[in-house]
């Protein structure tokens, strides 16, 4: 600290928690001590309450001991001379702060004012609201939202988050800070204003796409909304981490070494700012603010320095870019977050941020496939010496001649060779290419082999985006990311119609040879099974047993996926697990799984089934696309994804059922799995395979339609799912057991599951 | 007497307020410590530890050509024991005082001491926790009674090992287990030790010296440990308080009390029964304003620590304080306590009153302490004190006392860098590990009659701080840096350099820190073990870059807690002259070497301030380097701080806006 900031961030906390309090009272005189309370679409109650106190807040008079617990953390503030020391003194403040907010938040949406209205603001992947449909902020982010990042968190993707509170000196500035944060897949969370002007008003402005699918989420326009950042980094220790509610000390630990988050205070720092950016301290998250502030250099609550000062105007550059390029770049040290960036050579801003950015057809300058026209992408491995490295031909027009708004065919042919290149990797590249087109602003890309399908924007057109750009990405990226398999790149964008045809052709053999590939990959024909530890940077005792019937329960990493990473870097999360001896072939205990989990779980997993869930079914993270979990009533599992906010007969939502499922911990009955694995023959075969499923959130069926009509097929009961319920249905026992009886599912009659 | 030359006041003190009232003392033709060491040669021979008279045919003075005593001991011999019983001397000062308050401990417990309380629970439950006292659900007077009889059974504890050695760290404890000094009881060691000083006995040097090690562990890490804790339980956990030093504290207009010695059992007693409004009626019925309490040795530093008691002075200011003929009573319990009061006691009104069982002194008024009947003999002792008001006579109180900011518990100082959710040592080890604090000294022990009152503690000091050192201190170099007002926050501001200030200003802290007393030494070890336990500093207290010294060192305590600190890993300086083991360099070599080579420590005796220093921050440039840390290099640091917001504060509003985005164009 230093005394300045102390004295401003303890007075910040003094006021916030009295006003929290008087609110409460207030608000509990008029409408009653049992008024409910609660966020939206999270199994975590009012997220730092419970992280830092294990307290569950349902109603309001439960913030009662929350705000009591807040007063308890209030100090006077430091005299101008023989102060007694503040730092101790300062944090508790910011903590009493992030709680204090946290009740007013609740309270807030107890009296139906958050999310904040944002008339004209139409986020691009966003918490639903009925009610709101005018525009509105994000308010806290949902555990659906948090989990499906948690894949990109954990294995380095998402470097981390940062929570820009204030506004920036001017809207070029707002968006020059954003874009670098977004070139850098970092997260960016907005909050807070300064003199009325909020950072979400200046991007609104400027017309920056703001929402989840952009990395880009605003909170509110005020300081209290930055709790919604501190609540995500609760969670993602409760979600990922393993630890439990009331683990303070752990909690804050967890993200001090593993969520790679700081704050951007940009604008003035009022008290309030103080104290919100005190109570992130203590998770280990620094403050980079753009004006003169008192710094706080040296280290221990956080990593590196704990507070630095920017001020704009003495940042060292020509333009605004480059002063916003400066900040992000001085913020990331501090925080030492780990960012590794691919140059790559194109005339529009580039990053996984932009992975989610939609085109739409107004917006649009040319599309390829679709509806009105072909588009395929293909990679193959070819022989050292037919490839030159580098080379990017466009073979055919280019589409200066389609009008604007128009289609055309294209192929994306790529080749590659390395000493280390295996044909079974060409798939794993292959499937890269989406997210490699993905990341240019301005482009996007739906599908893969010859169901491509790929938009270019007019603004990506205009700043002179072309076919040759899809090779220059796919050059850079390949070798960047798969330098370790990969020698040598060329890429060919085939717009002639013949060569097109013929190519077309060419790929659809592959595919064909692929799929027969995939469908010889059972876990009998392989000696080895991989592992993927990935995420045990955040859940340390969890293990995934990778095989080829069964991915990884993020779906990112199939059994292909896991040994070219281990191909890639041999010492790193994926490695081979020879299978051993089979010791019960139903079951799928095999020596090698056993002895592996073992040691990789430090000791808390001894036996791993493969195939069952109920027998030491196998554990999860906290990323995983589906839970699967036993109705002994009804003899059968039901199916729920991520992405369902809906109640489940087993009379809990997905956030509350991820709870008991994740967290590295064998719980009988339930799992976390990946939703391919849906399709497995192997899926959980011991028990009675796919014929047990008597319930699946409707999103499921309705994405994967093909693959559960081919699954029932060769399950020998074609119309089986008709005859599995969803949320449309029912979300109770009864009403399943009703259903389940009316069209005679097949569970009802199984050998009992028990 | 014939008299040597005498040492002008000056000379004598680096101190202005005891200056002046030697002055005082001089016009007044009254004896100090000062002018008996003035006065007195010391004797050459029990200077180097060259006598020996541990039997009746000596004795014996191993001088010139004599290198044997009459049994034949060597002179490593006689050296080393003469040191032996020394720890073994101060090692049972510091662990009787410990007995004591688990005594009162279980008095308060039990309901027969009521005056006491549990004042700090969490403590309790904390320290039963590693005195393996079961506490789920038990009511809290149970778990102390517990607590005090566990602490009471390890003086006598009959097998095994002293259960807080399980504190060290766990390189640290096996160091001692190998060499055979891991203490087994507290009372067993000092025994011990002292039979083994018996004549024909234990007669080879480095053996003696290993118990002595022994000895002194059973010091540290136990009966100076259980004192801090217990002190903790019953009378709170330090945390910062403000308060001042030296006897500018002594008020005019009131009744004066000052408490004297080393524990607080008596001294929390008469700070409540001095805030008494019946007794408060008493002194104003008497004409005083009131009644001020201040202290001297370590029980000021105890209720400065809890209660922001005043320090009106120092060991070698004992005798000024009641020069100023403004002290009604002087209360003393244990240690450390002149004979030579009660002559100057004499020449003025002051009732000098014994209260330890432990303790009379001929001459001073004797009221026994009963922990039954605290708070009333408290009482007693302080009507006494007011009813001397009216007899007092002509005054001198010195307008000299500085303010500091005392209260740094371990339990604080984790607290401090952190706060309840993320208290840890981290910011200090980093702090080390980046080099913006080179290392940290812990600046201890006594005063000495013999040099110039605090100059040392005053040069060392300045001298640390100044090369981004951060002290920290107890006892009586504490009163010492307390009165030269170096206990501030603002003198980091000041006098540290850049990184020591960065991190002071970061924290709010002064740049050096009250520990508390002598047996508050413990604290230090704590402190060094969790530094050696967060990580980055190696695993053992021996690798941390910290020196600990007494520059002014006087007593046996200082001796025991030198070895102690030596035995737990740390280089200790003892300063001001050549040291009692100066007649055997084997023994010298022992302690240096020798006792490096065993336990990663080593004990020097350094006369010169300058050299103590260049020694020590030598050690810790070395420490420094053995862990692969960067190279101290001030120049790298000090851009923190508030420095920049007085010129944005000062602008008009208008201004203000635009200057918090900084000097354009630069």
């Amino acid at each position: 600290m230093s005394r300045y900031i102390a004295t401003r961030a303890i007075r910040g906390a003094n006021g916030l928690v009295a006003e929290a309090d008087a609110l409460l009272q207030e608000v509990i005189a008029e409408k009653g001590a049992d008024t409910p309370v609660a966020f939206p679409n999270t199994a975590y109650y009012l997220p730092v309450t419970l992280g830092m106190l294990g307290h569950e807040v349902t109603n309001l008079s439960d913030l009662v001991p929350v705000v009591d617990h807040a007063k308890k953390l209030l100090h006077p503030l430091p005299d101008e001379s023989l102060w007694t020391p503040y730092l101790g003194e300062t944090l508790d403040a910011g903590m009493a702060t992030l709680l204090a907010a946290e009740v007013i938040e609740g309270i807030r949406f107890a009296l139906g004012e958050q999310p904040e209205p944002y008339p004209g603001l139409q986020l691009a992947g966003a918490t639903q609201y009925s009610g709101l449909e005018d525009g509105h902020l994000n308010g806290p982010i949902d555990d659906i939202q948090l989990r499906s990042w948690g894949i990109q968190l954990v294995d380095g993707r998402m470097p981390g988050f940062a929570a820009i509170v204030g506004a920036a000196r001017t809207n070029e500035a707002a968006v020059s800070i954003v874009r670098e944060l977004q070139r850098r897949n970092i997260l960016t969370f907005l909050c807070g204003n300064v003199n009325g002007r909020s950072i979400i008003d200046q991007l609104h402005e400027e017309g920056v796409e703001m929402g989840y699918d952009t990395y880009i989420v605003p909170f509110g326009r005020d300081t209290i909304s930055a709790i919604y950042p501190m609540g995500f980094a609760t969670r993602s220790a409760l979600t990922f981490g393993g630890l439990k509610p009331g683990q303070w000390r752990d909690i804050l630990l967890y993200n001090k070494f593993r969520v790679f988050a700081f704050v951007l205070a940009l604008g003035e720092v009022d008290d309030l700012k103080y104290a919100a950016a005190a109570g992130a301290i203590s998770y280990g998250f620094p403050t980079i603010a753009d004006t003169v502030i008192p710094e706080i250099l040296p280290t221990g609550v956080t990593r590196y320095e704990h507070v630095i000062s920017m001020p704009w105007n003495e940042i060292d550059a020509e333009t605004e870019e480059e002063r916003a390029a400066k900040l992000v770049q001085r913020a990331i040290e501090v925080r030492g977050v780990k960012v590794k960036i691919t140059e790559v050579p194109v005339p529009v801003p580039y990053g996984s941020a932009f992975e989610g950015e939609v085109v739409r057809r107004a917006d649009m300058r040319i599309e390829f496939g679709g509806k009105y026209s072909r588009a395929f992408e293909y990679l193959r491995m070819v022989p050292m010496d037919q490839v030159e490295d580098g080379k990017i031909e466009v073979i055919g027009p280019g589409i200066d001649g389609v009008e604007v708004g128009g289609a055309m065919d294209m192929g994306i042919l790529v080749e590659v060779a390395g000493r280390k290149m295996q044909e079974d990797f060409e798939p794993v590249l292959e499937r890269q290419i989406h997210y490699f087109v993905n990341g240019a602003s301005g482009v996007q890309h739906i599908g893969q082999r010859d169901i491509a399908w790929i938009r270019i924007s007019k603004t990506a057109a205009e700043k002179g985006f072309n076919l040759k750009h899809f090779g220059e990405i796919l050059y850079a990226r390949l070798h960047a990311d798969f330098g370790a398999i990969v020698d040598k790149v060329q890429v060919k964008i085939i717009t002639d119609p013949e060569l097109h045809a013929e190519w077309l052709e060419k790929a659809r053999q592959a595919y064909e040879r692929r799929n027969r590939r995939l469908a010889d990959l059972t876990d009998e024909a392989v000696d080895t099974f991989y592992s993927c530890i990935l995420c045990q940077s955040f859940a340390p005792t969890h293990v995934c047993v990778v095989s080829p019937q069964r991915l990884g329960l993020c779906g990112a990493y199939n059994w292909l996926d896991c040994k070219a990473s281990y191909e890639i870097n041999p010492t790193g999360p994926n490695q081979p697990i020879p299978k051993g001896q089979c010791l019960d072939p139903e079951k799928g205990y095999f020596t090698g799984v056993n002895e592996y989990a073992h040691v990789a779980s430090q000791g808390t997993v001894e036996t791993v089934s493969m195939y069952s869930i109920m027998e030491n079914p196998m554990t999860a993270c906290g990323c995983f696309e589906c839970i699967v979990m036993v109705i002994p009533e009804t003899n059968g599992v039901m199916v729920v994804s991520r992405e369902d906010p809906s109640m489940t007969p087993a009379g809990m939502t997905f956030s509350t059922l991820a709870g008991m499922a994740g967290g590295g911990l064998q719980t009988p009955g339930i799992m976390g799995v990946g939703k391919f694995y849906l399709t497995s023959p192997r899926f959980i075969s011991a028990d009675g395979g796919f014929k047990r499923v008597v319930w699946m959130s409707s999103f499921l069926k309705q994405t994967m339609a093909e693959e559960f009509k081919a699954v029932c097929e060769r399950e020998g009961d074609p119309d089986l799912m008709d005859k599995i319920a969803d949320e449309t249905v029912c979300t109770d026992v009864e009403g399943l057991l009703q259903f389940l009886e009316e069209k005679g599912h097949p569970a009802l009659s199984m050998p009992p599951i028990f | 007497m014939a008299k040597k030359k005498m040492r002008t006041p000056e000379e004598a003190s680096r101190d202005q307020a005891a200056a002046a009232l030697l002055e005082r003392a001089y016009r007044l033709e009254i004896e100090t410590s000062f002018s008996r060491a003035d006065e007195i040669v010391p004797c050459p021979i029990g200077a180097e530890g060259l006598c020996c008279k541990n039997c009746a045919m000596g004795p014996c003075r191993l001088v010139g050509k004599t290198d044997r005593g009459v049994c034949g001991a060597t002179i490593a011999t006689v050296v080393a024991r003469n040191f032996c019983r020394a720890v073994a001397v101060g090692a049972a000062s510091h662990s009787d005082h410990g007995r004591d308050l688990a005594y009162t401990l279980l008095g308060a417990a039990e309901g027969h001491a009521p005056d006491y309380k549990i004042r700090d629970p969490f403590k309790l439950l904390e320290v039963a926790g590693y005195l393996g006292v079961k506490t789920d659900g038990r009511p809290l007077e149970e778990v102390a009674r517990d607590v005090a009889l566990a602490a009471l059974g390890e003086f006598g504890r009959v097998q095994g090992e002293l259960l807080y050695v399980k504190r060290a760290p766990p390189k640290r404890q096996e160091i001692w287990r190998k060499l055979g000094i891991s203490p087994r009881s507290i009372d067993r060691e000092v025994v011990d030790l002292l039979h083994r000083t018996h004549i024909g006995n234990d007669q080879d040097a480095e053996h003696l010296l290993d118990q002595a090690m022994r000895c002194a562990l059973s010091d540290g890490w136990g009966g100076s440990m259980l004192a801090t804790d217990i002190s903790d339980i019953l009378f709170g956990t330090p945390a910062p308080v403000r308060s001042e030093a030296n006897l500018g504290v002594l008020r005019e207009d009131q009744v004066n009390i000052i408490i004297h010695g080393h524990e607080p059992t008596l001294s929390e007693m008469i700070v409540a029964a001095a805030q008494d409004p019946e007794l408060i009626e008493y002194a104003k019925s008497k004409g005083a304003a009131g009644i001020n309490l201040a202290g001297i040795c370590c029980t000021a530093n105890e209720t400065l620590m809890r209660e922001g008691i005043p320090l009106a002075g120092n060991f070698l200011q004992q005798e000024l304080a009641i020069l100023t003929g403004a002290v009604e009573a002087m209360v003393v319990d244990v240690q450390c306590i002149f004979q030579g009061l009660v002559p100057v006691a004499d020449q003025f009104h002051t009732e000098l009153i014994t209260t330890s069982p432990k303790v009379k002194i001929t001459g001073a008024t004797h009221i026994q302490f009963d922990e039954s009947r605290a708070l009333e003999i408290a009482k007693e002792i302080v009507r006494r004190a007011i009813d001397r008001f009216p007899d007092r006579k002509e005054t001198f109180i010195p307008e000299i006392r500085s303010p500091l900011v005392p209260g740094f518990s371990h339990e604080y100082i984790d607290y401090a860098l952190g706060g309840l959710y993320r208290g840890s040592l981290r910011p200090l080890n980093d702090a080390i590990i980046a080099g913006r604090i080179r290392g940290v000294v812990a600046n201890i022990g006594c005063n000495n009659a013999r040099i110039c009152h605090d100059e040392l503690h005053r040069y060392v000091v300045t001298e640390f701080i100044k090369n981004d050192v951060l002290v920290v201190e107890t006892g009586c170099g504490a009163i010492a840096s307390a009165k030269q007002g170096y206990m501030t926050p603002e003198t980091a501001l000041e006098l540290a350099g850049p990184g020591l200030r960065e991190v002071c200003e970061a924290v709010g802290i002064p740049p050096v820190l009250h520990l508390g007393s002598c047996v508050d030494n413990s604290r230090i070890l704590t402190v060094l073990a969790q530094m050696a336990t967060e990580g980055g500093l190696g695993e053992d207290i021996a690798d941390i870059p910290a020196v600990g010294m007494a520059p002014e060192w006087m007593s046996e305590k200082a001796l025991s807690i030198a070895t102690y600190c030596v035995a737990s890993g740390a280089y200790v300086i003892l300063g001001g002259s050549s040291g009692p083991v100066s007649g055997s360099e084997t023994v010298l070599q022992m302690m240096s070497e020798g006792w490096e080579k065993k336990v990663g420590g080593r004990l020097e005796f350094v006369e010169e301030g300058e050299e103590i220093v260049r020694r020590a921050l030598a050690h810790i440039d070395k420490k420094r380097a053995d862990l692969g840390l960067a190279e101290y290099d001030p120049s790298k640091w000090g851009m923190s701080g508030d420095w920049r917001i007085p010129e944005i504060l000062g602008l008009p509003l208008e201004e203000r806006i635009e200057a918090v985005y900084g000097k354009a164009g630069k």
